[in-house]
């Protein structure tokens, strides 16, 4: 399992700014090791972000985003307490969730 | 670590041998989870096969769109770009690398009530173009950007 992510949630005048630091290789599939085979791809291939069950954002990634993804967008309708949960699944079929509280 | 890295760069000349390497299957099919990812347009190797592959037909530049990232990327394996739209009824923001493996790093579908803009970090192999390709009230339009690359960030 991987590690959790660092969600942070404040209100920004009337919208909800959400940044996230995931904790993810980004394996491209493109590198190769010491004895020259290549490293398999491995990275977030979706995204999901979801305040009171409602998704508000969602995001396809490809390897090219790099190690340890930033994420960080803004929402309207939330107000402080909400919660806000971001999932990611890769292309190993891994998944984390993780979740904040709007301040 | 970065030792490797640097060798793998050199070693291989460049990125049409890593490029060869993704379509040679590296992106195994049949990864149930990953439904719903869009497989063709993360193979798309330049913008207008990108466009297609998302499900339109031709894009149109628009100043509505901005690129926010430095000019000169010291570190190619993390670059920082914020991509915002003033276009009504924004969809989706993806973001391009022209002259990486793949061009298309990342997609993005904005629900209504969400801020059309996004910061995100990408890997650049080398200076490139990049293009933000937006949908909006279902056409599709775009911006481009030239972005220096100091050291490349194929290797990740």
């Amino acid at each position: 399992m991987a590690d959790p992510m660092k969600i942070r949630a404040a209100m920004s005048g009337d919208k909800v700014e959400v940044k996230v630091l995931m904790s993810h290789e980004m394996e491209t599939g493109q590198r190769k090791d010491s004895k020259g085979a290549a490293i398999p791809a491995h990275f977030i291939q979706s995204v999901t972000a979801t305040h009171n069950g409602k998704v508000v954002l969602s995001a396809e990634w490809g390897p090219a985003v790099s190690k340890n993804p930033f994420l960080s967008f803004k929402f309207a309708g939330g107000k402080p307490g909400d919660k806000v949960s971001i999932t990611w699944t890769d292309n190993k079929g891994d998944k984390r969730t993780d979740e904040a509280t709007v301040s | 670590m970065n030792n490797d890295r640097r060798k793998v760069l050199k070693g291989t000349g460049g990125m049409a041998v890593m490029g060869l390497a993704v379509s040679a299957g590296l992106f195994k099919p049949g990864s149930a989870w990953a439904q719903n990812w869009n497989k063709a347009a993360f193979e798309t190797k330049n913008t207008a096969d990108t466009v297609k592959a998302m499900g339109g037909s031709a894009a149109a530049e628009s100043k509505d769109i901005v690129i926010t990232s430095p000019d000169i990327a010291e570190n190619g394996a993390v670059v920082p770009f914020t991509i915002s739209s003033r276009l009504p009824r924004t969809e989706s923001i993806a973001l391009l690398v022209e002259k990486n493996p793949n061009v298309l790093a990342a997609s993005f579908n904005i629900p209504a009530g969400t801020e059309a803009g996004v910061t995100t970090r990408v890997k650049m192999g080398q200076t490139s173009n990049v293009t933000a390709l937006v949908k909006a009230d279902g056409k599709f339009y775009y911006t481009t950007k030239e972005v220096k690359v100091t050291m490349g960030g194929c290797g990740g």
